[in-house]
């Protein structure tokens, strides 16, 4: 904890010798970001459009997740599922998300379907390729186990598949937070009328480095909180019957 | 034989197993195996080490379907096995890994095989905080709390100490004589099958065949060393091939 402090205070140092260097037009000065904020706290701007960007990463985040892991679970226990999803899945991973992202623009309008869309298709492959492989790995013995005393398959799913595939989806979910709230800055910058994307089009049109910085800290600080209060205690939650080292 | 006589039995009757090597060639595991369980009857398998009692069980349990012959279990009946190896989920405690296998067990009935078994104390353990030992214990509560109708048990007792592996294989004889299950026993010890079965099946190595069906005529009752001289001699008698020694 200490470390992290002075590493923070480090940063905050750089900064303002950065921004004394740069001048403020280029680099404005810690103090003056954090006004920034404050203001656009006080006229209720600022939670508006972190709510609209949240609400869309939180959206297209579970869709991706939902659809990502049943179907790498699907590819990754039968081999004619592999075989046939396998190409969709690399031409999806090697199609930029710009592409993904201005197409469901020009074919669906631009709507907040399009938007989400774009932003789970962008982060689909991902989680089915980690899940996928996770399902490769189950234990077989276990699987025999879950077989011979004739349990549900809900039983199965829940007591037997999940916990295995659980670092996997750990992972998954891990890189997608972050994949995803990128994504969604873009989608907002090229076809919404609100949000934390959209806000830093405005700036930048205008120049406004201040109001940049404003929204990008504001809003790296709550996916930081998302991580520490949501993500963190979930992965100490799913782990909790490993031995811990003595 | 009455209906409930019909429906504990076990017919097995298997033409040959073998397994593609992943260096090519086939390995001829099982040979020719014929035989039957009555309902309630508790048949010993007796075999060298690599001999195929494990891949025997796996047919039985249905786990192996690729096989040359038909295996006929208990119509509708519930089945139970102890592995070779614990197999307890690592990630649910001792009392849930029992429960998710067994959810009709009663809770008095569970209370008294935790009892039975040692296990008290450990009903909220993870897997990974048990010994051997006592894991493996759990996999036989697991099994026995499913009141079963066919129980498969893949040397249970080995990696117990002498006298935790005596008390459980009275523990087991008294849980058969209550309640009779048809239960096929694979272990190294003849000691311990002629203790505990109705029947001995001696097995043979490469492919495995039976070489003997030996009874046991006052089974899971105190023998006397003159009774015990001469089941050995019996069995000794009958294998007309080497056989592992030792434990004879
Ligand atoms: N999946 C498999 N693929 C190929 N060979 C196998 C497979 N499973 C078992 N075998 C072979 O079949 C033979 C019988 O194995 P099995 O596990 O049934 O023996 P076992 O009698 O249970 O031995 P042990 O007493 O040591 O447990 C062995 O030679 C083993 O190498
Ligand atoms: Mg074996």
């Amino acid at each position: 904890m200490g470390m992290r402090l002075v590493s923070l205070a480090l940063l905050i140092a750089a900064w303002y010798v950065g921004s004394q260097l740069a001048g403020a037009r280029l680099l404005p000065d810690p103090q003056a970001v954090a006004l920034a904020i404050v203001d656009e706290a006080r006229s209720g701007a600022l939670a508006f459009n972190l709510g609209a960007t949240l609400a869309r990463v939180a959206v297209a985040f579970v869709i991706a997740m939902a659809l990502g892991s049943l179907i790498g679970l699907i590819m990754g226990r039968s081999r004619i599922a592999d075989r046939l999803g396998d190409p969709w899945l690399i031409v999806l991973l090697n199609l930029p998300a710009l592409v993904i992202i201005v197409l469901a623009y020009v074919w669906a309008g631009l709507t907040e379907t399009a938007a989400i869309a774009a932003v789970a298709l962008n982060k689909l492959p991902i989680a089915t390729v980690t899940v996928r492989e996770g399902a490769r790995s189950l234990d077989h013995a276990l699987d025999d186990m879950a077989q011979v005393f004739r349990m549900g398959a809900w039983t199965r799913l829940r007591h037997v598949v999940l916990p295995q595939l659980a670092p996997y989806l750990a992972a998954a979910a891990r890189s997608g937070l972050s994949l995803v709230w990128k994504i969604v800055l873009i989608v907002e910058l090229l076809g919404r009328p609100n949000g934390v994307g959209f806000e830093i089009g405005v700036a930048f049109q205008l120049f406004d480095v201040t109001r940049i910085l404003a929204y990008a800290l504001a809003f790296i600080a709550v996916m930081l909180a998302i991580e520490t209060f949501l993500v963190q205690p979930l992965e100490r939650h799913v782990a909790r019957w490993r031995p811990r080292p003595a | 034989m009455s209906p409930a006589g019909a429906r504990g039995r076990l017919d097995v009757n298997i033409k040959q197993k073998s397994f593609r090597a992943a260096s090519g060639g086939k390995l001829h595991v099982l040979g020719e195996l014929v035989f039957s369980l009555r309902s309630g009857e508790l048949a010993a398998l007796v075999g060298p080490s690599g001999c195929g009692k494990t891949t025997l069980l796996r047919i039985v349990a249905g786990l192996d379907r690729d096989f040359d012959g038909h295996v006929a279990i208990p119509a509708h009946g519930t089945l139970a096995m102890v592995f070779q190896e614990p197999r307890l989920l690592p990630w649910r405690t001792v009392e849930q890994n029992v429960r998710l296998a067994a959810p009709r067990a009663s809770d008095a009935g569970l209370e008294m095989l935790f009892q039975t078994l040692g296990l008290e104390a450990h009903r909220d353990h993870y897997p990974g905080e048990l010994s051997l030992g006592l894991a493996r214990r759990v996999a036989l509560a697991r099994a026995f709390a499913v009141k079963p109708d066919l129980l498969l048990l893949d040397e249970p007792f080995v990696s117990l100490d002498d006298a935790l592996a005596a008390r459980l294989r009275e523990e087991l004889a008294e849980l058969v004589n209550r309640r009779p299950v048809t239960t096929l026993l694979v272990t190294h010890n003849v000691e311990e099958a002629i203790g505990l079965a109705d029947r001995l099946l001696l097995l043979s190595i490469g492919p495995a065949r039976i070489v003997a069906d030996v009874a046991v005529a006052r089974p899971r009752a105190a023998h006397t060393p003159a009774e015990l001289a001469a089941l050995r001699h019996e069995i000794a008698r009958r294998l007309n091939q080497p056989f592992s020694r030792e434990n004879l």
